[in-house]
């Protein structure tokens, strides 16, 4: 599939309808999305084949994307209802599977190894701080091979910083910086629309991760 | 909710260490064909926990699965076992009911297929 298309398809995507702002619930764009994936998969074959959790899934747009580039199981994770109804029906939309679950990621305990890649774009803890954090620190913990997420240009220093020192992650990269459009979504926005400058990072997780059930929540 | 997500699910309250593999109650449950995916089948099976998935095929009245896998070098290579593999893990669905969790009888219901794992506060 090519850029222009997959981009094309994730246009389409139904958004959640009444965001909520205590959860940063903010689109991911069809821009973004294609992107970030298109990346994943064809500089670093993370995709295709793969299986690829979405963390904070939302309305399912980074895991729809990975289906639609060959992932063989694309699991996605929200704490909020409604955002997965929309997932469900976007992905039947796109007619590709999405396996959805209903979690705090902070209260995540999985076994088994099974997850690759873990792709996000995760709350930037402006509302619940640390919440960026949380999530890359539990994504660590799960993928095997690696993690791609966004976090804003001017936290750089501070996720590198995070992702190698705390979390023990062998290597954190920006693969790239882009710009996210943040539109009027909620009643303290002032303009119609806003860039944030946001990197694309890839991290590749501590080796020999344990393959035993372990609880993954985080200390509060 | 597939028996593939079903096999990677433990009870995430505070304290508890048994709570895998979590048993279901089916309400309403169904099939739907997926593509089968013979690499990914091969790949994924060594990471199965088998007997929680056997138990779980048959909560969905799917009973043809072996109870173990002795040699499974040479049943990855039967196309009968395969087919089997792939129905349970990927073709059954859990639509409603709840999974319970084996240690502390907690029930985590699931609506739409999609497993609710939200804790109470005092669950944390």
């Amino acid at each position: 599939m090519k850029l222009k298309q997959l981009e094309g398809l994730l246009g389409n995507l139904e958004q959640i309808s009444c965001p909520k702002i205590e959860l940063e619930q903010y689109p991911t764009s069809a821009h973004i999305a294609s992107r970030t994936l298109f990346s994943a998969e064809n500089s670093f074959g993370d995709v295709s084949g793969k299986v690829v959790a979405d963390f904070g899934c939302g309305c399912g747009t980074l895991g729809i994307a990975a289906a639609l580039l060959d992932a063989d199981y694309v699991v996605g994770v929200d704490i909020d209802a409604q955002s997965l109804e929309v997932a469900l029906v976007n992905a039947e939309d796109m007619e590709v599977d999405l396996n959805l679950m209903q979690c705090d990621i902070n209260n995540l305990k999985w076994r088994g190894q099974f997850i690759d890649t873990v792709i996000m774009n995760p709350p930037f803890g402006t509302r619940k701080k640390g919440a960026d954090m949380n999530f890359l620190s539990m994504a660590l913990k799960v993928a095997t091979q690696a993690v791609y997420s966004l976090h804003k240009t001017s936290t750089r220093d501070h996720v590198k910083k995070m992702a190698l020192r705390d979390c023990n992650a062998t290597s954190a990269e920006v693969l790239c910086e882009l710009r996210f459009d943040v539109p009027q979504l909620y009643k303290f926005h002032k303009k119609k629309v806003v860039d944030i400058a946001v990197d694309l990072w890839r991290f590749v997780p501590p080796k020999d991760q344990e393959g035993v059930v372990k609880t993954f929540s985080l200390p509060q | 909710m597939r028996l593939l997500t079903h096999n990677m699910l433990s009870c995430n309250i505070k304290g508890v260490t048994n709570g895998f593999p979590l048993r279901i109650e089916a309400e309403k449950f169904m099939e739907k064909e997926v593509d089968f995916n013979i690499d990914f089948l091969k790949s994924i099976f060594s990471k199965i926990e088998w007997t929680a998935l056997v138990e779980a095929a048959q909560s969905l009245g799917y009973n043809e699965l072996p109870e173990e896998v002795v040699d499974s070098s040479s049943m990855l290579e039967s196309s009968d076992f395969l087919k089997k593999f792939h129905h349970a893990l990927l073709e059954l669905h859990l639509e409603e009911g709840a999974l319970i969790c084996p240690e502390t009888g907690r029930r985590f219901p699931v609506s739409k297929g999609i497993p609710n794992m939200l804790l109470h506060e005092d669950e944390v």
